[in-house]
């Protein structure tokens, strides 16, 4: 129970990664741009790859009537999200060294393992929301304005996850290493609860098993 | 049908010969399988980049072209002592002192001898020099920009030639003047030339941080011509060597008079021992007038300096520092070989190539071995510090470049071909042709420590070439060899714009990832500059018009203004606020008496239009910059001098 405790303790630590690193990438090559604009979305906010990244995408997506990238003090989710991230590592640490003193068991890791994943699916349902709206919710009056073969405006929403092409932009979307510290650092926690769960059943057979001393 | 015969019979021919040769051993002898050889030498695939920048000088044009290699693709013309109207340098108002003299403005120069940056003897890419020939003068271009960043005009000279080539941790870009003339210029008699004239040897001072040029002191030589030069590297680093001619020093019909003497000079300069010279209190201080122009990179702006004096050396009354060494046949090109040991002279009107040895040279000086003496200054025995010569069997040797691995090129004019022999045995490996009548030639990093021998660059003398004819004037010509092998490989001709003289190449590799690709807005300093695109404004002061313009894709900022009148002086400030690679925006004025303007992402930059018509005059950006690019204009109405129409102006209203 130490070593998952250990190991419980390391993965909730991996979350602070998040702060380090962004959380997803979403790049836009085109002809035009051989050296692709990239946006990474941390949960603090929004930062160009490049320097001018942003402001130059922008820049473009004015042409079809999208909203400007919001900036930090513009949603709620980059005030919410870090607490979220802090209040997770802190509830982590602490259900580890309760494990480590033994004063709790190996199923609270697979609570805390099931309430990360229902946040994280709520934040990428939220995320998925708000590419809906950054991408379909057009100004009137945009200078250009596609429409698709069934008579519909075309919308600009990225892909959540894979590659999708918008107009001339070869568009991917895919996690970045803030996510995937995220990911080992939950496929720990999940670890710690097999371990756990393991060293548990073994002491429990090893009690059951042991000769009896004369 | 006959035209498609031709079609066959050449695909046939073709088959054929790509049949006969065999090629399963990957070894090519015939002459059509050569070539398709060669063309996969020099063909960079689209998307592919070259191996090598090359700058070559642009002569008449004066500026300076870049070049890839081995494509021979042209990348751009960098404006550097002649107007521009491409971009606007030399007409818009920040650039206009870039061309001020202490002759006035002077909107052409004739551009010679590319030199780029060293440190240890090996380039190092930050800065390439260049000379201005007909107004002597010397520029710096930023190797990041690939603009002209500073041109320093130098004071007592005339045909600013043997120049401008740098120390090997380039702490001087040196000039010296071909045509000696009276120091300080006085009106005289030009039969006086004998005894009177001099001829001056510039060393500027590069500041290895900014690159900022000085002009620390000019050698004051006897009055031959100076022709060109060359700094000794590694052991001879401290020394620098200029070919004369006309040591007869005449004044007319140098053709035949100037070449009389069978033998002319390599002065050999030791500007350590003038620096000692200098800082133990030595020197003239001079009166004179010199314009030092500095374009700064924030506000985008070029101010014109005039400098008032200038440090003077008598060669004779520094021992030790200045020697001549004969060297027959009026020698052109003086080139140093990367180990710092020979000095060649390409005497130009003969067949053979005079090699001097600097030891020789160091020795004779140390035992005094002197043949006499000319204006004070000491003569080397010829036989004392030669070396070697190469029997050529060629005629009029020009220039001279290495490839590192102990072989050296030179050019032959006369004979138009290029020759390859080895340092040390004097022996000929390899001759092959040029088209037609060579100059100069360039080896990527061919005049430094660290040659890198992979191709020669001949550049060509006469228009005449073997394109396409295009009337009676021509652009000149160059061909490409690949010197990877044993011998010299012919692999591709290409047209070059002006006249090179020189041209310096360095790899890809060192320049290409430090390219700027756009200016700071944040950092634009300009005092004009709309900074925030609310900010654009007119300001009227008396007759003056100061337009605070922006610009971003589709349009301008402001795009109408009214209340503008006849004969008033308008500015237009115009800021690029674009910060995204390669999207510049362009102005034109209708009816404006200069060029238009090329503004780069980030940059501000100033035209003047005079109207003189009443009317609702339209502008426009003239560079393509979007699929809106067309809508991208405005007006001005232009009332009548009298007019009481305030200044309004408006974008989107």
């Amino acid at each position: 129970m130490k070593r998952a405790s250990i190991i419980m303790i390391v993965g909730s630590l991996c979350l602070l990664g998040l702060f380090a690193f962004p959380l997803w990438n979403i790049m836009l090559g085109a002809p035009q741009y051989p050296d692709p604009l990239g946006m990474n979305i941390h949960i603090t906010g929004i930062q160009g790859v490049s320097e001018f990244d942003l402001q130059n995408i922008d820049g473009l997506n004015h042409y079809i009537g999208m909203k400007t990238i919001p900036k930090a003090d513009e949603m709620w989710e980059f005030n919410v999200f870090p607490i979220v991230i802090i209040a997770m590592v802190i509830l982590g640490l602490l259900l580890g060294g309760l494990g480590f003193i033994g004063k709790i068991d190996h199923r609270y890791f697979l609570g805390w393992f099931v309430l990360m994943s229902v946040l994280g699916i709520m934040g990428m349902y939220d995320f998925n929301l708000w590419l809906t709206d950054y991408g379909s919710n057009l100004d009137p009056h945009a200078i250009i304005k596609v429409i698709n073969e069934d008579g519909t405006p075309m919308t600009y929403k990225p892909p959540l996850f894979g590659y999708k092409k918008l107009l001339n932009f070869d568009v991917s979307s895919m996690p970045a290493t803030g996510a995937w510290l995220m990911f080992i650092g939950m496929t720990l926690t999940l670890v710690a609860f097999f371990i756990g769960w393991k060293s548990k059943q073994s002491s429990s057979s090893d009690t059951n098993h042991k000769p009896a001393t004369p | 049908m006959k035209k498609y015969s031709i079609y066959l019979s050449a695909i046939l021919g073709s088959l054929l010969t790509l049949s006969g040769c065999g090629n399963q051993d990957g070894k090519t002898t015939s002459n059509g399988a050569l070539a398709s050889n060669n063309a996969e030498k020099v063909y960079v695939a689209p998307g592919e980049q070259d191996e090598f920048y090359a700058f070559m000088s642009g002569g008449y044009s004066g500026n300076l072209t870049v070049y890839g290699l081995p494509s021979g693709r042209m990348f751009k013309e960098i404006p550097v002592f002649s107007q521009f109207p491409t971009s606007g340098y030399g007409y818009s108002e920040e650039t206009k002192p870039m061309l001020n003299t202490s002759f006035g403005f002077i909107p052409a120069d004739d551009a010679h001898h590319p030199d780029i940056s060293q440190t240890d003897g090996e380039l190092d890419g930050r800065w390439i020099f260049i000379n201005g020939n007909n107004t002597p003068r010397i520029a710096r271009i930023s190797l990041s920009t690939f603009e002209t960043e500073e041109i320093i005009e130098i004071p007592n000279s005339a045909g600013n030639h043997s120049s401008s080539f740098i120390t090997e941790n380039t702490e001087y870009v040196v000039a010296g003047t071909r045509f000696s003339v009276p120091i300080p210029q006085r009106d005289m008699p030009i039969k006086e030339y004998k005894g009177n004239f001099k001829g001056s040897l510039s060393f500027i001072s590069v500041d290895p941080e900014d690159g900022r040029m000085d002009l620390k002191f000019q050698v004051l030589m006897p009055g031959f011509n100076y022709d060109l030069s060359h700094p000794g590297r590694g052991k001879s680093h401290g020394w620098f060597f200029f070919t004369t001619y006309n040591t007869e020093e005449a004044n007319s019909l140098l053709e035949v008079n100037a070449s009389q003497n069978d033998k002319d000079f390599i002065a050999a300069i030791n500007w350590k021992k003038i620096e000692e010279y200098i800082a133990n209190g030595g020197g003239t201080t001079m009166p004179t007038n010199y314009a030092h122009n500095v374009y700064d990179e924030t506000t985008h702006t070029a101010t014109s300096t005039m400098k008032k004096e200038v440090l003077t050396i008598d060669p004779t009354k520094v021992p030790g520092a200045v020697y001549f060494l004969p060297t027959p046949k009026s020698p052109h090109g003086v080139d140093v070989d990367p180990t710092g040991e020979y000095i060649i002279g390409n005497g130009k009107l003969s067949a053979d190539l005079t090699i001097h040895s600097f030891d020789k040279m160091i020795a004779a000086i140390e035992n005094k071995k002197f043949d006499g003496e000319a204006y004070g200054i000491p003569i080397l025995k010829f036989e004392d510090v030669l070396a070697g010569t190469v029997k050529s069997g060629g005629l009029g040797p020009l220039h001279t470049e290495f490839d590192g691995e102990g072989n050296a090129y030179t050019t032959f004019f006369i004979s138009s071909e290029v020759v390859m022999w080895k340092l040390g045995t004097w022996e000929v490996i390899d001759r092959k042709p040029t088209f037609y009548s060579v100059g100069h030639l360039m080896i990527p990093g061919g005049n430094s420590k660290k040659p890198f021998g992979k191709y020669v660059v001949a550049m060509n003398k006469i228009t005449k070439d073997r394109y396409l004819p295009t009337g009676p004037e021509l652009e000149h010509s160059a061909q490409l060899y690949d010197i990877s092998g044993d011998k010299m490989e012919l692999i591709y001709d290409f047209p070059t714009h002006g006249e090179p003289h020189y041209a310096a190449g360095i790899p890809a590799s060192l320049l290409a990832p430090k390219s700027q690709k756009i200016y700071k807005l944040a950092e634009n300093e300009h005092p004009f500059a709309v900074k925030n695109i609310p900010d654009a404004k007119v300001v009227r002061d008396g007759n003056t018009v100061h337009v605070y313009m922006a610009m971003i894709r589709s349009h301008f900022t402001p795009d109408n203004i009214e209340g503008i009148k006849v004969g008033d002086k308008v500015y237009f400030h115009i800021t690029n606020h674009e910060q995204d690679f390669d999207v510049p925006h362009g102005f034109m004025m209708i009816g404006a008496n200069t060029s238009g303007l090329l503004i780069m992402p980030g940059q501000t930059k100033t035209t003047l239009w005079e109207p003189k018509q009443e009317g609702v005059w339209p502008f426009y950006c003239t560079d393509f910059c979007s699929a809106l690019h067309q809508e991208m204009q405005g007006y001005v109405r232009v009332s009548p001098a009298n007019s009481n129409i305030d200044l309004s102006w408006s974008v989107g209203e």
